[in-house]
């Protein structure tokens, strides 16, 4: 009992310190009565319907903001508020706008508060929001087998070629796996930084995708400690073990990439081009390559089902995203799942780089010509083909 | 005096102006395809341009300050506080008025407010008006939180002109300004204390009217309105977010300016725009006599369309001859579509 009350009385002494901030606080006392709110809006989805505009908004600042009008491309326009106009710290309201938008080009949607402060969102192409409907649906589905699934697959066939490499060889393929990885490792992070830049400030998006990438990480740690575990008894099955964690290091990955393919289409950007499938299907195939360098380099055999459950692992969640990104795109969604794919990519190049190292140091495993060589060609040919996508 | 701080009247009327209007919306919508003539898409009778909702009246009616000069709004004992007329030994009158200048926020478009700087806690600031030859003597006394003062358009000799240096009159100080209206025409005031640009958008200026005196002639009887164009720059990006005739955007579309077919209608029109150079008024399916400046009884043209710099001003004459609704607004579409648009209403004469 006593144990308890001393746990209470810094929580007490806590909410009563809170309490004289909130009524005597200092902040106000510098504010005064005459200065302005501060007023912060993000703008959460806009979504473009036949002759109407529907944008959700989100109150991201600490005061409340009054949504007074509305302005599309520079004229005040009539609307309505689905949860009212007022809107308390992280409030939000969805306003539907009758504007009649034109097709392909572009719009810029104003909203102004009580204190005339405006918010701008930018319509770069105006298409019709895709809703989810079963022909989207499949257009989804083979914008992700095509950028995804079939890709990694096409990169698996390489294994038979590789399991007749001798050593010095797999050693390259190993670390131009590492290489592969290491280019979406940075690829996925700037990426994912840039996302949690857009997200509103009461967010932090930077902390979320530290979370998210930090969770990943350990969360695969786990996985790839139980895989272990289960196959022990079996021969040594470690190459096996770790093809799959790099499979699902590259699912997650995939599955940030197929949300932005997604969400790109669903605003209207992937109308610019195919060159922007070309660019990830190419990129692509590499990981498949990575998938199956350890398998390889244990000589192990490996069934083609097994093969492509590898491929699934690593290409089906593209589809997955696609959708997501397509219907629901939130930058949050963003933020998370490409921190998601940050750490489990992180933690199978810790996995291969042990398992090269196994044998020494890992200075001298990674000093030697082969590795270096791999390393710097993994990365290379993921940033050529990384041209493409743009 | 106002003691309303930006806060307390946020709270006051903002709030409760802005939950009636955004819950009208669709309503409002509804009322304007009824034909007051805002919705001009035919074919797309749900997209209405527009603000969305009205403004509280109680503090600044626009369709008062039409007609409004020499607080003519007022009833005669307030009236009399601002303005007293004496006259003098020659027929001429001693015109005396009392204005002051304050900080107020005003709503310039339903639910939204601009910390404004202002001549008797309004924007535009109140009509002055006197016949050629008369004494104008204004007491301003500056009741805001930055100097001002009062810069008149029209004859008068270097100390009464307001914008030489140390002419500012300093917060809670006051000075008289004093001059014979002359010429006769449509002019203005504004504040000219620097920055200059700040001392206008802020909304410190008003018309300032001169009739001919008998021996010049005079202007036919009329239905006369005051319209002062205007601006407003809620982000302070030195462009404008809110236009309009007489401060509130879109005010004479929700309540039209009623007219008279067969009558006489004059408009005396004040361009104070800041940041564009300059601004316009256009008059759907009608024609006017434009007499620049106001200095002359015979119009120098014929238009549909006048063009102003800022701080040119017009008086514009016309007769209504069809019974219905007329839009007005500035020929710059995006102005028009930023607020300044409005509407006449022709209705036959009474019989």
């Amino acid at each position: 009992m006593r144990h308890v009350l001393l746990a209470l009385i810094p929580l007490a002494l806590l909410a009563a310190l809170l309490v004289v901030i909130v009524q005597w606080g200092p902040a106000e006392a510098v504010r005064g009565e005459d200065y302005p709110p501060v007023e912060r809006l993000t703008f959460q989805r806009v979504i473009l319907e036949p002759g109407a505009i529907v944008v959700n908004v989100l109150n991201d600042g600490p005061d409340e903001v009054s949504i007074a009008q509305v302005q599309v491309d520079d004229a005040f326009w009539t609307f309505t508020a689905d949860n009212g106009v007022v809107l308390d710290h992280l409030g939000r309201t969805t306003l539907h706008i009758p504007y009649p938008w034109v097709d392909t080009e572009a719009h810029v949607v104003r909203v102004l508060t009580s204190t005339g402060t405006a918010f701008e969102h930018e319509i770069p192409v105006a298409v019709t929001t895709p809703t989810p409907n079963a022909r989207f649906f499949g257009v989804f589905t083979l914008i992700g087998l095509y950028v995804g699934v079939i890709p990694v697959l096409i990169g698996l066939l390489w294994f038979p070629f590789m399991k007749r490499l001798p050593v010095r060889a797999m050693d390259f393929l190993l670390a131009l796996t590492v290489g592969l990885l290491a280019f979406l490792l940075v690829d996925g992070a700037s990426e994912g930084l840039e996302s949690a830049e857009l997200l509103p400030e009461s967010f932090q998006g930077v902390v979320l995708f530290g979370l998210a990438a930090a969770g990943a990480y350990l969360l695969l740690e786990g996985v790839g400690a139980w895989l272990r575990a289960r196959r022990s008894s079996a021969a040594d099955r470690s190459g096996w073990v770790l093809a799959v964690l790099i499979a699902v290091g590259i699912g997650l990955h995939n599955f940030g990439e197929g949300l932005a393919i997604g969400s790109a289409f669903a605003l209207g950007e992937a109308a610019l081009g195919t060159l922007l499938i070309v660019g990830f299907t190419l990129h692509n195939t590499t990981e498949g390559l990575a998938i199956v360098a350890p398998l390889a380099r244990q000589g192990q055999r490996v069934s083609i089902g097994d093969l492509a459950k590898l491929g699934l692992i690593g290409g089906v969640p593209t589809i997955a995203g696609a959708w997501l990104g397509g219907f629901v795109y939130s930058p949050v969604w963003s933020v998370l799942f490409l921190a998601v794919g940050v750490g489990a990519i992180a933690q199978v190049v810790v996995q291969i780089v042990r398992h090269m190292t196994r044998e020494g140091s890992v200075a001298r495993v990674l000093a030697t010509g082969p590795v270096l060589a791999g390393l710097f060609a993994g990365f290379a040919v993921m940033y050529v083909t990384g041209m493409l996508v743009g | 005096m106002w003691q309303l701080t930006r806060r307390s009247w946020l709270r006051a009327t903002g709030l409760a102006s802005l939950a009636g209007s955004i819950v009208g919306g669709a309503r409002i919508a509804g009322q304007a395809r009824q034909g007051n003539g805002v919705a001009h898409h035919p074919a797309h009778d749900s997209h209405v341009m527009g603000t969305v909702g009205r403004v509280a009246p109680d503090r600044f009616n626009p369709v008062t300050y039409l007609t409004a000069w020499n607080f003519n709004d007022l009833a005669p004992e307030e009236r009399s506080k601002y303005y007293r007329e004496t006259p003098r030994p020659d027929g001429t009158l001693l015109r005396e008025y009392e204005i002051f200048s304050a900080d107020r926020e005003i709503e310039i478009a339903p639910g939204m407010f601009f910390p404004a700087w202002t001549f008797n806690g309004q924007v535009p600031g109140p009509t002055i008006r006197a016949t050629e030859g008369d004494r104008v003597r204004v007491s301003f006394r500056n009741l805001g939180s930055h100097p001002h003062s009062m810069h008149f358009h029209g004859w008068h000799p270097p100390a009464m002109d307001g914008a030489l240096a140390g002419q500012e009159v300093q917060p809670g100080e006051t000075f008289v300004y004093e001059f014979d209206a002359d010429p006769f025409g449509l002019h203005l005031y504004h504040c000219h204390t620097v920055p200059l640009k700040r001392h206008i958008h802020k909304g410190l200026y008003g018309a300032f009217i001169i009739d001919p005196r008998s021996s010049s002639g005079s202007r036919p009887p009329a239905d006369e309105f005051v319209m002062v164009m205007n601006a407003f720059d809620t982000t302070f990006d030195a462009e404008n977010e809110v236009y309009a005739v007489n401060t509130v955007a879109n005010a004479y579309a929700h309540d039209p300016i009623r007219v008279t077919v067969g009558k006489l209608v004059r408009i005396y029109l004040v361009n104070v725009t800041e940041f564009d150079p300059i601004n316009s008024l256009h008059l759907h399916g009608m024609f006017f006599d434009i007499y620049r400046t106001g200095t002359s009884l015979t119009p120098s043209e014929k238009s549909d369309t006048i063009m102003l710099c800022q701080g040119e001003r017009a008086i514009l004459e016309t007769t209504f001859r069809y019974p219905g609704d007329f839009m007005f607004h500035a020929h710059q579409s995006e102005f028009a579509e930023l607020g300044w648009m409005g509407l006449f209403r022709a209705e036959a004469p009474l019989t």
